[in-house]
């Protein structure tokens, strides 16, 4: 399920997934992220890209239970909501995100369970 | 205390829009009678739902957007709940909403006032350089 999820995000979202994971626990032998902080000193440059907010970045502040296209970029094949982990949405964006998200499921614009239309 | 909501309904796909259209204003009276207004209807057409619901796949969306108090929305959910085309409901507050996006607005159009004149400044700086 994970690697499904990771696919639904933009390609960069895949590999930028271990990153974060790997700054926060430097010891990791043999990850995907290994040759990356071998570059120069601090090497924190060669990390994979940072991922950022979609909703900080465009700006968009109003995350409605109508607007199915945006909130199904960050619905699962399996109806899941993904992890802010995986997509690097901010954390109050993520709270607005799954609320609506919720709502969505509730009046059957998004799947419960089950892939999305 | 007046609060805006948005009152999203599902009716069966099968439902001629003479029915639909009838049913809409027997909701107006409704919601005006018990004191609120309506502030707008939209009819999103029929789409495909997500999950089967009484056993439909399709539905007929329509949005109202009421303005009152609780109590205005306690009765039409009651009725929504006993007419029977209507297979799904779902009512969200928007007005608390509505006034953080207003704020947000605000605060960026105040931002963007405050911008562009520093840019003007140093672009005209940068032509005359270059004259």
């Amino acid at each position: 399920m994970a690697e499904e999820t990771r696919t639904t995000q933009s390609p960069s979202g895949e590999t930028s997934g271990g990153s974060e994971r790997g700054e926060r626990r430097p010891p990791r032998p043999g990850g995907p992220g290994g040759p990356g902080p071998g570059g120069r000193e601090g090497g924190r440059k060669y990390f994979r890209r940072k991922k950022v907010c979609k909703f900080c970045v465009e700006k968009i502040e109003a995350v409605n239970y109508k607007d199915v296209r945006l909130l199904a970029q960050f619905v699962a094949e399996s109806g899941k909501i993904v992890p802010r982990r995986l997509t690097g949405v901010c954390t109050p964006h993520q709270r607005r995100l799954s609320t609506a998200i919720k709502q969505a499921r509730n009046i059957a614009l998004l799947p419960f369970a089950g892939r999305p239309s | 205390m007046n609060r805006i909501y948005e009152l999203m309904f599902i009716v069966r796909p099968d439902m001629v829009e003479e029915d639909q259209d009838k049913l809409i204003s027997s909701l107006e009276s409704n919601v005006t009678t018990s004191g609120g207004t309506v502030k707008s209807v939209e009819k999103m057409g029929k789409r495909r739902l997500a999950y089967t619901v009484r056993r439909f796949h399709d539905g007929i969306y329509i949005l109202l957007t009421v303005e009152g108090g609780g109590a205005v929305i306690h009765e039409l959910e009651r009725r929504l709940r006993v007419t029977e085309p209507v297979i799904k409901f779902l009512t969200v507050r928007i007005d608390e909403e509505q006034k953080r996006l207003e704020k947000i607005k605000k605060i960026r159009d105040a931002r963007r006032k405050a911008a562009p004149a520093p840019a003007a400044e140093s672009g005209g700086e940068a032509a005359a350089v270059t004259a």
